[in-house]
């Protein structure tokens, strides 16, 4: 067998799973650690359905392989609620119904987390370029980029100091 | 895509090693970008993947004596949030990051981007007009070359089957120096493209172009460097008939294809307009101002 044990931290936990070279980081998220909230769209890296954050780093989890993740630190839409309450993003997406079927979504969010983690007062300019590799075909864009403006808003207002 | 054996070297004699034993059925890997894609799709059917990334370097930016060495496998993040290589190469940052989406900046490469050897590969033609040089390891030890001696045409390269690209060496920037680089997409962002066009100028202190060089992409089997079209503006201060000359020199380059993405005479028309705009931009930056910087997508 060309599987090995692969060690990550995966939204603050860690884990380990089986990894051969032939499987992509996607596919052990859902099919070995049974984290199926990240998607499969096109498997090719054009749609960003599949987006994780490794390493503080946005990739398409379907352009990783499985064993490249030994290591490292994994971000994925399980971890964004902290203890069942909602980010501000997912809450702002819910607000605007930003989300139609719902498959983009966990993507979009994540794309979302990792630009207001380094950015955290985007103009609407930096949103679109930032989420160009996130294809909706429900919404048109208009709702999410919003949900994100004013999510990144309500964490601003969270930072303030009392 | 199963059956696959991943292996991630510690030391590039480890690679090389690993690369001989897989005996043509091993595939280095940078991004991942391409090669995962290729593998999906069944057109790469590596029996062993060697990731690069495990090596010391390999995908990291350094300054070394005035210049940049960047790793081969240095993602497009990285080089973008590289003050200093935006500062003196803002050209072949700008062509670097204009690969893919955010996701694929996370992993894209740009020795990845070279040795996939796209004709339309959009950090080639910036890489050649910079005079970048390859640094590459082989059994023998370590040889350097030129990037445009590197894509022998579409999916081909020039590398020894146990050869590994480790790095792009960046020249220290005299002064007075700029490059750029513009594609032509029928949208703003996640595209191929049709056309591109790169070029670098030193000018003298008074303005008045001392080097160039001009490298266009999208419109041959490979990126192309254009000596004539570098020697139209040498010795010009970027005058109407310098440009012209420019344009006629690239026109005449061109040996592009019609395909879905435009024609033959599309593309020649637009490399040369972009090569124009390029050259204007270039020198732009080359005297200190930049108007133009993000306008290019």
């Amino acid at each position: 067998m060309s599987r090995t044990v692969v060690n990550a931290i995966v939204n603050g936990e860690p884990v380990a799973f089986l990894g051969g070279g032939g499987q992509s980081l996607l596919d052990a998220l859902r099919d070995e650690l049974r984290l199926t909230g990240t998607k499969e769209g096109c498997g090719t890296g054009d749609c960003g359905a599949c987006s994780v954050i490794v390493d503080g780093r946005l990739v398409c989890a379907c352009l990783m392989l499985a064993p490249e993740a030994e290591g490292k630190r994994i971000e994925t839409i399980e971890g964004l609620a902290d203890n069942g309450h909602l980010h501000p993003l997912q809450h702002q997406f819910l607000e605007q119904a930003a989300l139609q079927c719902g498959f983009c979504t966990p993507g979009l969010l994540m794309a979302s987390k990792a630009l207001l983690d380094r950015n955290p007062d985007p103009t609407e300019t930096e949103v679109r370029y930032w989420l160009a590799g996130n294809i909706c075909r429900c919404t048109g864009y208009d709702k999410v980029v919003r949900a994100v403006m004013d999510a990144a808003a309500d964490l601003r207002q969270e930072e303030k100091p009392r | 895509m199963s059956g696959v054996e991943y292996i991630s070297p510690g030391t590039v004699a480890e690679a090389i090693s690993a690369l001989q034993a897989a005996g043509g059925n091993g595939r280095l890997l940078a991004g991942g970008t391409d090669l995962l894609v290729q593998m999906r799709g069944g057109r790469a059917k590596p029996k062993v993947v060697i990731d690069l990334k495990g090596i010391p370097g390999i995908a990291a930016i350094r300054e070394e004596a005035g210049g940049f060495i960047i790793g081969a496998a240095a993602s497009g993040a990285l080089i973008g949030e590289h003050e200093g290589l935006r500062k003196a190469w803002p050209g072949v940052v700008e062509a670097a990051n204009l690969i893919g989406s955010t996701q694929v900046q996370g992993r894209a490469s740009l020795g990845g981007n070279l040795c996939n050897a796209s004709p339309a590969a959009d950090s080639v033609p910036a890489l050649i007009a910079a005079g970048a040089i390859c640094v590459i390891a082989g059994p023998n030890g370590q040889r350097e070359a030129p990037v445009e001696t590197i894509q022998s045409g579409p999916g081909k390269t020039t590398l020894g089957k146990d050869e590994v690209l480790m790095a792009f060496k960046l020249p220290k920037r005299p002064a007075h120096s700029g490059d750029a680089y513009l594609r032509l997409i029928p949208r703003t962002e996640m595209d191929i493209a049709v056309v591109g066009a790169a070029v670098s100028v030193t000018l003298d202190a008074p303005g008045k172009c001392i080097s160039a060089r001009v490298s266009i992409g999208a419109v041959a089997p490979t990126a192309l460097l254009v000596e004539t079209a570098g020697s139209a503006l040498v010795g010009s201060s970027f005058d109407d008939v310098a440009l012209a000359n420019l344009e006629a020199a690239v026109a005449v380059a061109c040996k592009p294809i019609s395909d879905k993405r435009g024609t033959i005479e599309y593309r020649t028309k637009v490399a040369a307009v972009l090569a124009r705009r390029a050259a204007l931009i270039a020198r732009d930056r080359a005297q200190g101002s930049d108007r133009a910087q993000g306008a290019a997508s």
